[in-house]
C-alpha cells in the first residue's frame, strides 16, 4: 500500500542546490543550443525522406555510397528500429520548392536498380524550403503564445507573483526540453514541438496544483512563516504529484517501448518533460514563490475561493 | 454532494451511455456494421492518412505566373492605344507590376481609352461596380501605370478558385477515392488522397499547366530546326514536345485554344494502331477552326501543348466538322493523360508542389497495432498502480478510465475527427492523464480522514476542495491543446483533438460517474477503501 501522505520534508531547504542545479542545466542547454544546435529534421529543414522495407537485410554503407553518387548533397541512411527497416534522408537542394519533387524518383529509380530485393516504400516526404520555413516559425510562435496564455491565465486566477513564478518554471522546462535535443543531437521535428506545448500543459497543471494550495495555506495560517508554509504545501500535494506523475510515466513509457519508431522521438520528449515538470513544479515554481513577496491577505470571501 | 437525485443520476448515465453507442461501430468490420439495424450508429473513428497509408500534397498557384500575364496583357493593350493614337513612346519599361514610359501629347483622351479597353479585357475579374482597375500617374512626360491592389487581390483569387475547381476534375477524373481538395490561405491547395502512397501519376497531372493551342506554322521565313534564327515579329520559336533540340518557328496567333474544346478521349489510330487523343470543337471552336484550315489549306499547323509542339501536321484540307485527333508518338498512358488534361481544362498558372507526405498502407497499419498495443499496456500498468495505491477508490478510478477510453472514442466518432498517429499518442497521455482528477480527489480524502473527518464528510468535502482545483489544473492543458489545434496542421492537429476530449471525458467521469459510483456505496465506505489503513 502506498501513502506518500503528511510527509514533511524540507523541500525549501535545498532550494539553493536545487537553484544551481536547475542553473546549470539550463547554462548546459544554452550551451549546446549554440554548439550542437538543433538536428532540425525535414519538418523545418525541408529535404525529402524516403522509409523502406526490404525483404532482406541490406548493407547500409554500400547503399550509402550509391546514393552519395547521384549528387544530390548529403543523403543519410539509417536502420529504423529493424535492419529490413531503413530510413533515408536527402538534404534540401537549391533552387526552391519545385525541384525538390524530382529527388524522390531519382532515389526510387536508384534503390531498384542497386538492390535486388523487394522493396516497400513506406513513408515518402518531401518539404519544400517554404513550408519548412513556415513551420519553424509558427512551431516557435505557438510555444510563445502558450506560455503567454499561462502567464495570463495564472495571473488571472492567482496574483502576477504565481504568475512570473510559474512563468519562469515553465520557461525552464521548455530551455531543459530543447537543450536535451540540442545534447543528444535527436531529430528535432513537427511532434516534438506537440511534446514541448504538452509538457507546458502539464507542467503547468502540475504547478497549478502546488500554487493552489499554497493559496490555501495563506488564508489558513496567516502569521505562518513563508518557508515552512510553502514545505507544507509541497508536502500536501506530494502524494498526488508523484502518483499523477507515475501513471503518465507508465502510460509514456509503453508508448516509447511499443508504440514503433516513428512516434519515439515525440514519446521521448514527453517522458523528459513529465520528470523535469514535475521536478520544476516541487523545486522551481514553489520556491521561487519565497522570493517573490507572495500577498497573504487573501479575502477570505472572493470568488475564487475555494476552500469554504 | 453526495447526493444523487434520480434525475442527476439519470442524465449522467445517459451522457455516458449514448456516447459508449457512438463507440460501438469501432469494433466492428464494416461488412458487420452493415448489417446492423438502422437504430445503431454506423460511424467509425475517421483515421488519418499516417494511420490508414494515403498521401497529402500542398500545392501553391505560382502567383507571380497570374500577375506578369496580367502585365503582358496590358503592355499590349497600352501599346495599341498608343498606336493607334499615333504617340511616339520611348523608354517602355515592364516591371514586375507596372509599365513606365515616357511619351509626349499623353492626354486624359487616351488614359480614359486604356482603362476602357483593360476593363473590357478583364470583365470577368473586377466586381460589379468597380470603376478602373489601373492606376495613371503622369510626371511631366513620363508615365506610369500600375493595376490597384484591389485588382491584383481579385486576379490572384479568381486564378486560384479556378484551380482549385482544375485539380479537382483532373482529381476527378482519375477515379481516386473520396480525395479531399480544399483551398487554403490566399493560394494554396491541400489535396488529401486516402489509399494512394505512390501520388507521381497525380503529381505529373498537375504539374502540367496544359494549355493547348493550334498555331499556324510560319512558313514565310527559311528556317533550321536545329540552329533557329529569330523569329520574324509575330512569330515564336517553339521546341518539339518528343525533342528539345527540335525547334519550330510558329505565328503567335492562336487558331483556336483548348478552352473551345469539349470533349477529349484517347483511342488508337484504325491505320497506324498508334495512340491518338481524339477532341471535339464548340460550335465556336468548330467555325474558328474551319475557317483557318479553309484558308490555309497546304500549310502545316502546330498543336502546342504548354509551349511545346506536339506536331505539325499539314492542312489536306478544310476541317468543318469540329473534331480532330492529335498523334504525337505518346504512348496509350500518356494519350489516356492527355485527354484527361484536356476534358479538365488548363490551369491559369502553374502549380508548385510545396510538400508531400505520402504513408504506405503497412506502415499504417503497423502503427495502428503498435499504438493498440501500447495502449493496452499502458493501460493496464496504470490499472493495477492505482488499486495499489487507493485499493477500493482506485478500483473505481479504473472503471471511470475504462469509460473515458471509451467515451474518447464515441466522442471522436460522434463528430468524425480525424484519427491520427499522433492522436493515438494523446489517447495514452489521456490514459495517464486522465486519472488525476480522482487523485486529487482522493488525496483530499485521505487528508480529510487524517484530519479526524468520517468517512462520509471526508468525502464530502474532499469533492468539494478538489474542484477548483481540478478545474484551473486542467484548463492549462486546454489552453496548450487548443493553442496547438490553432497552430498545427495534420497528424499533429490529430493529437491535441485527443487531448482536449481526453481531458473533458476524465473530468467529466471524475466529477459525475466515479462520485456517482462512490455515492452508490456511501453507507459502506471506509477508510481503507482510499487506501489508508485503519490507525493512519
Amino acid at each position: 500500500m502506498l501513502n506518500i501522505s503528511g510527509t514533511q520534508i524540507n523541500f525549501l531547504k535545498v532550494r539553493v542546490i536545487t537553484f544551481i542545479l536547475s542553473a546549470i542545466l539550463i547554462c548546459l542547454s544554452i550551451g549546446a543550443f549554440f554548439v550542437n544546435g538543433l538536428n532540425f529534421g525535414i519538418d523545418f529543414k525541408g529535404g525529402t525522406l524516403i522509409e523502406i522495407e526490404t525483404s532482406q537485410e541490406i548493407e547500409i554503407s554500400g547503399l550509402r555510397d550509391n546514393l552519395n553518387t547521384l549528387e544530390l548533397g548529403d543523403v543519410q541512411v539509417q536502420e529504423f528500429g529493424s535492419s529490413k527497416n531503413l530510413l533515408i534522408r536527402v538534404e534540401q537542394q537549391l533552387g526552391g520548392d519545385q525541384v525538390q519533387q524530382d529527388v524522390v524518383q531519382i532515389v526510387k529509380e536508384s534503390l531498384g536498380s542497386y538492390l535486388s530485393t523487394d522493396i516497400n516504400f513506406r513513408r515518402t516526404e518531401v518539404v519544400g524550403p517554404k513550408v519548412s520555413g513556415e513551420l519553424i516559425q509558427s512551431g516557435a510562435i505557438a510555444i510563445f503564445v502558450a506560455v503567454f496564455a499561462m502567464l495570463v491565465y495564472i495571473w488571472f486566477r492567482f496574483e502576477w507573483q504565481f504568475s512570473l513564478g510559474a512563468v519562469l518554471a515553465l520557461v525552464h522546462d521548455v530551455i531543459l526540453t530543447i537543450g536535451v535535443f540540442c545534447i543528444t543531437q535527436l531529430e528535432f521535428n513537427l511532434p516534438i514541438i506537440a511534446a514541448i506545448l504538452t509538457i507546458v500543459g502539464y507542467s503547468m497543471n502540475d504547478t497549478v496544483v502546488v500554487y493552489d494550495r499554497v493559496r490555501e495555506n495563506l488564508r489558513k495560517y496567516r502569521s505562518k512563516e513563508i518557508t515552512d508554509l510553502l514545505n507544507l504545501s509541497i508536502n500536501d500535494t506530494l502524494s498526488r504529484t508523484i502518483v499523477t506523475s507515475v501513471t503518465t510515466l507508465l502510460a509514456l513509457l509503453s508508448l516509447f517501448i511499443f508504440g514503433g519508431e516513428v512516434i519515439k522521438g515525440f514519446t521521448f520528449a514527453m517522458i523528459w518533460g513529465v520528470v523535469v515538470g514535475t521536478y520544476s513544479s516541487i523545486f522551481v515554481a514553489a520556491p521561487l514563490l519565497r522570493y517573490l513577496d507572495v500577498k497573504r491577505e487573501w479575502n477570505t470571501t472572493s470568488a475564487v475561493d475555494s476552500t469554504r | 454532494m453526495l447526493y444523487f437525485s434520480n434525475l442527476k443520476t439519470f442524465s449522467v448515465l445517459s451522457v455516458i451511455i449514448i456516447t459508449l453507442f457512438f463507440a460501438v461501430p469501432n469494433f466492428f468490420s464494416k461488412d458487420q456494421i452493415n448489417s446492423f439495424p438502422n437504430f445503431i450508429p454506423k460511424q467509425q473513428v475517421n483515421l488519418g492518412l499516417d494511420l490508414q497509408g494515403g498521401s497529402h500534397l500542398l500545392l501553391e498557384v505560382d502567383t507571380e505566373e497570374i500577375i506578369k500575364e496580367r502585365v503582358e496583357n496590358l503592355n499590349a493593350d497600352v501599346r495599341r492605344v498608343l498606336k493607334k493614337n499615333n504617340l511616339n513612346y520611348s523608354n517602355f519599361k515592364v516591371s514586375n507590376e507596372s509599365l513606365k514610359f515616357v511619351v509626349e501629347g499623353f492626354n486624359s483622351e487616351i488614359q480614359k481609352e486604356i482603362s476602357e479597353l483593360s476593363m473590357s479585357n478583364s470583365q470577368n475579374i473586377l466586381a460589379m461596380g468597380d470603376q478602373t482597375n489601373l492606376i495613371i500617374t503622369q510626371e511631366e512626360n513620363t508615365i506610369q501605370i500600375n493595376f490597384t491592389e484591389e485588382f491584383i487581390k481579385q486576379s490572384v483569387s479568381n486564378a486560384v478558385a479556378q484551380s482549385l475547381e482544375i485539380v479537382r476534375r483532373r482529381i476527378d477524373e482519375l477515379g481516386t477515392r473520396e480525395p479531399s481538395i480544399q483551398r487554403q490561405g490566399s493560394s494554396r491547395i491541400i489535396i488529401q488522397l486516402p489509399g494512394i502512397d505512390d501520388p507521381d501519376r497525380i503529381k505529373s497531372l498537375l504539374g502540367q499547366t496544359a494549355k493547348l493551342t493550334f498555331q499556324l506554322v510560319d512558313t514565310s521565313v527559311n528556317f533550321d530546326p536545329f540552329n533557329p534564327s529569330k523569329a520574324p515579329i509575330g512569330s515564336e520559336i517553339l521546341a518539339s514536345d518528343a525533342d528539345e533540340e527540335f525547334k519550330y518557328i510558329v505565328k503567335k496567333r492562336i487558331m483556336v485554344g483548348g478552352e473551345n474544346l469539349v470533349d477529349a478521349q484517347p483511342g488508337f489510330d484504325p491505320q497506324t494502331n498508334e495512340p491518338i487523343v481524339s477532341f471535339r470543337f464548340d460550335r465556336i471552336g468548330a467555325t474558328k477552326f474551319g475557317r483557318v484550315t479553309q484558308q490555309n489549306v497546304g500549310k502545316p499547323f502546330a498543336i502546342v501543348l504548354d509551349n511545346k509542339v506536339i506536331s505539325a501536321p499539314v492542312i489536306r484540307e478544310a476541317i468543318l466538322g469540329g473534331s480532330g485527333q492529335i498523334s504525337g508518338g505518346f504512348d496509350s498512358e500518356e494519350a489516356n493523360d492527355l485527354a484527361i488534361l484536356l476534358r479538365a481544362g488548363a490551369l491559369p498558372a502553374p502549380l508548385i508542389i510545396l510538400e508531400e507526405r505520402s504513408v504506405g498502407p503497412d506502415l499504417g497499419a503497423d502503427s495502428i497495432e503498435a499504438g493498440q498495443f501500447a495502449a493496452i499496456i499502458g493501460f493496464i500498468a496504470v490499472i493495477i498502480f492505482m488499486i495499489f495505491v487507493y485499493r477500493y477508490f482506485g478500483l473505481l478510478a479504473d472503471i471511470a478510465l475504462i469509460i473515458n477510453l471509451f467515451m474518447v472514442l464515441g466522442v471522436l466518432s460522434l463528430f468524425q475527427a480525424t484519427l491520427t498517429l499522433p492522436g493515438i499518442a494523446g489517447i495514452i497521455l489521456t490514459i495517464g492523464m486522465a486519472v488525476d482528477a480522482n487523485v486529487l480527489i482522493f488525496e483530499r480524502v485521505r487528508e480529510e480522514i487524517r484530519n479526524g473527518s468520517n468517512m462520509m464528510n471526508a468525502v464530502e468535502n474532499g469533492y468539494k476542495r478538489a474542484l477548483s482545483t481540478i478545474l484551473d489544473a486542467n484548463i492549462t492543458t486546454l489552453i496548450a491543446a487548443i493553442i496547438l489545434f490553432f497552430m498545427a496542421s495534420g497528424p499533429v492537429r490529430g493529437f491535441s483533438i485527443t487531448l482536449a476530449i481526453g481531458i473533458f471525458t476524465s473530468v467529466f467521469t471524475a466529477f459525475t460517474f466515479t462520485r456517482l459510483l462512490i455515492s452508490l456505496n456511501a453507507k459502506r465506505l471506509k477508510p481503507n477503501f482510499v487506501g489508508l489503513s485503519k490507525n493512519a
